[in-house]
């Protein structure tokens, strides 16, 4: 059954060719059909790859398939191989099944869009890089993958393209996501030069025997992994683009946006993992970036009037969850908080989708309103997935697994007092988007109710989200093989404690964030606009070069090869006046050529 | 004597130089050339009686002959020229400036 692992990125991604070469001319029935259906292959083909991985597990906990050799110069031979172990088969299982049902949602949610054939094409296309991402066995596959997600990434947000501003958001969000990614390559160069393979398994047993803890190459290394984690996962100090992604189709926001591509970094840490052990000081940095993260995205949330962006700082947010999880060497406690982040975010962007939808496009909050009893399938969606989000307790998935990651920072009191506050804030923000969109008075009406093909994955996902957590005993020793034995943290206080916070966050959501009216002092217009991050880049990188460009219009380097058409054009000028037509002329300048001749020849 | 004689040729030559170059009148710079050609001519002579070799007085026929030749055709030119332009300048016929 394992040697079927080769159909989970192939079968999308031989859909995504089929459709960008012919789509346009394939009825929409077809379309859909084919995008779909190649999803829901994947789906199942890792759904069988899990059983008869966890049935039996191969030797090793592990099982590689090496498919061809991709490149091979010297020493440095990276093969076209797949690797599946605990941690890849997480990831692979939710990213195709969250995957499948957002394509079924999306036949529905883009039926009237002329890009019909362009979307599922640019969507399987992710879901193959996205699962090459989580498969590849060596680093530069893997490199392969994160950039295919980040090119579909960019086609997807700026998929509407009419709209200029739709194509900056994609470029922002290519560009900035670029700066990571740079500092990744940079990181493969290094790890390349200094271990001489790029095989993730092979490297980490090479770092762990070579570089002592706290060498200075590890920490190059690390950071350098690190630097290409943040951009893609839009964490401090590259968290700007993500909001602004929001300008793509809701199923993109819910796929890419939320549930699989932005959690990549995630995903690279933890398979780097041995790396950051090795380098405890990046370690702590991926702590702290993540609390910082988490409490700054938290903010922003309690303030944005659109539901989208709302979810988007939600979205950096839980992130940095993860991160901070990760920080903490809960290697397993980041990817089950990824787990049930894909179910729950997912959800609430379907669902948000659905909302906008009703409402003729309507994104701003503060126009929504006493759509409980109008939507009521959006709304059951958003109260199971905003109370997976804000983590009520004991009932949803979401608790489980963010008390886990609390609780794995007891010992240093200031983050776990930030992932507190979190939980305080994602309640806050949670509810007061619950509140103003389901409850009070209505101030648009609704025009749509969602189909079958929307409110499917809806209902999966909303049930997912609610028992997502309960195989989490289960799931601790599966991963135990990768991360080695954890010891439980002890949690009852850390539950409790976020217990409370959430329980804070509703009330006070209920009494002080139901106003009719964005707030407007100065403090929420900083949080509105992402603690002015956008407007510090713009000063400091985008502003300089703008200038750079205009002042160096007329290309500097250019002016050399201008300078040589004007000499040309100059001598050009000089002997044109000895063609001058007049007899004389000419036999005066044989005669004084003769002259000069006859004398090189005399008195040389 | 040859030294004379070389002075003597290279004064004819310059002289005829100065009229191709001077004169606007294409007759007279006909008549210049056949002076410059004569230049020469001396020089081979004077040549030849220094060395007592035949060649220079053999290359003097050949210049007679060749100057014969080439009036022949200057002047067909010369009456060509004449009747396009109704003009003897050679300044006239500039129509080949580049």
């Amino acid at each position: 059954m394992l040697d079927l692992l080769w159909l989970i990125p192939a079968a999308p991604f031989a859909s995504a060719a089929v459709l960008l070469l012919v789509g346009r001319r394939m009825p929409r029935k077809v379309v859909a059909t084919l995008g779909v259906v190649s999803i829901a292959v994947s789906a199942i083909v890792s759904g069988l790859v899990a059983i008869a991985f966890i049935g039996s597990p191969p030797p090793g906990n592990a099982y590689d398939q090496h498919l061809w050799t991709w490149i091979a110069v010297g020493g440095f031979h990276p093969g076209i191989a797949l690797y599946l172990d605990p941690l890849s088969l997480i990831m692979t299982l939710v990213v195709t099944f969250v995957s499948f049902l957002i394509h079924l949602y999306s036949t529905e949610f883009m039926a009237g869009d002329e890009g019909y054939a362009r979307f599922f094409a640019y969507m399987n296309l992710f879901v193959a890089s996205m699962v090459m991402l989580v498969l590849g066995d060596n680093l530069l596959l893997l490199y392969l993958g994160w950039e295919g997600v980040g090119l579909c990434s960019y086609l997807l947000i700026g998929f509407w393209y009419r709209d200029p501003a739709n194509g900056r958001a994609g470029q922002k969000a290519f560009i900035v996501t670029r700066v990571g990614d740079t500092s990744m390559a940079i990181g493969l160069f290094l790890l390349f030069h200094m271990l001489g393979t790029l095989n993730i398994q092979e490297l980490m047993a090479r770092a762990r025997a070579d570089w002592p803890v706290g060498s200075g190459l590890a920490i190059a290394a690390a950071a350098l992994l690190l630097g290409g984690a943040v951009g893609k996962s839009a964490q401090l100090p590259l968290q700007t683009w993500l909001p602004d992604a929001m300008a793509g189709p809701t199923p993109t926001s819910a796929l890419i946006h939320a549930a699989t591509m932005v959690t990549a970094g995630v995903y690279l840490i933890a398979r780097t993992h041995v790396l950051y052990e090795i380098a405890p000081a990046v370690q702590l940095a991926v702590a702290i970036i993540g609390a910082a993260t988490l409490l700054l995205a938290g903010f922003s949330a309690l303030v944005q009037t659109d539901i989208k962006r709302v979810l988007a700082y939600s979205t950096i947010s839980q992130i940095g969850y993860m991160f901070l999880a990760l920080g903490l060497g809960a290697w397993s406690a980041a990817i089950f908080h990824f787990m049930t982040h894909a179910f729950f975010k997912a959800l609430l962007f379907l669902a948000a989708g659905i909302v906008i939808e009703a409402l003729h496009q309507e994104h701003n909050i503060f126009h929504m309103g006493g759509l409980r009893r109008e939507l009521p399938v959006a709304f059951w969606a958003f109260l199971a997935g905003g109370c997976a989000l804000a983590g009520l307790p004991l009932v949803t998935a979401g608790s489980y697994s963010k008390d886990w990651i609390i609780a794995s920072a007891s010992p240093s009191p200031a983050l776990w007092a930030a992932a507190i506050a979190g939980v305080l804030l994602t309640s806050l923000y949670t509810f007061r988007l619950i509140f103003l969109v389901f409850f009070g008075t209505a101030r648009t009406p609704v025009s749509k109710q969602p189909g079958v093909a929307e409110q499917i994955p809806v209902w999966v996902l909303a049930v997912l989200s609610i028992v997502g957590g309960s195989e989490r005993p289960a799931y601790r020793p599966f991963m135990a093989h990768l991360f080695g034995a954890t010891p439980k943290p002890p949690e009852a206080l850390s539950t409790i404690a976020a217990a409370a916070a959430f329980f804070t966050g509703l009330v006070c959501a209920w009494y002080f964030l139901r106003g009719d009216a964005p707030a407007t002092n100065p403090l929420a217009r900083f949080w509105y606009a992402g603690w002015g991050f956008d407007w510090l880049y713009g000063r400091i990188f985008v502003r300089p070069v703008e200038w750079a460009a205009r002042v160096n219009h007329n290309d500097v380097i250019d002016s050399m090869y201008d300078g040589l058409a004007t000499l040309a054009r100059f001598v050009w000028r000089g002997l044109a006046l000895t063609e001058n037509g007049k007899l004389r002329w000419y036999a005066a300048a044989i005669a004084g050529g003769t002259l000069i001749f006859v004398a090189l020849v005399i008195f040389l | 004597m040859i030294r004379d004689s070389l002075i003597l040729a290279s004064v004819l030559f310059a002289l005829g130089l100065a009229g191709v170059l001077l004169r606007r009148n294409v007759v007279f710079v006909l008549m210049s050339i056949e002076v410059m050609l004569n230049a020469a001519g001396l020089a081979f002579i004077a040549a030849g009686a220094r060395w007592q070799q035949a060649d220079g007085q053999v290359m003097f026929i050949f210049i007679l002959a060749m100057a014969a030749a080439e009036v022949a055709v200057g002047l067909a030119l010369v009456l060509a020229l004449f009747h396009h332009y109704k003009s003897l300048d050679a300044d006239e016929a500039s129509r080949m400036k580049g």
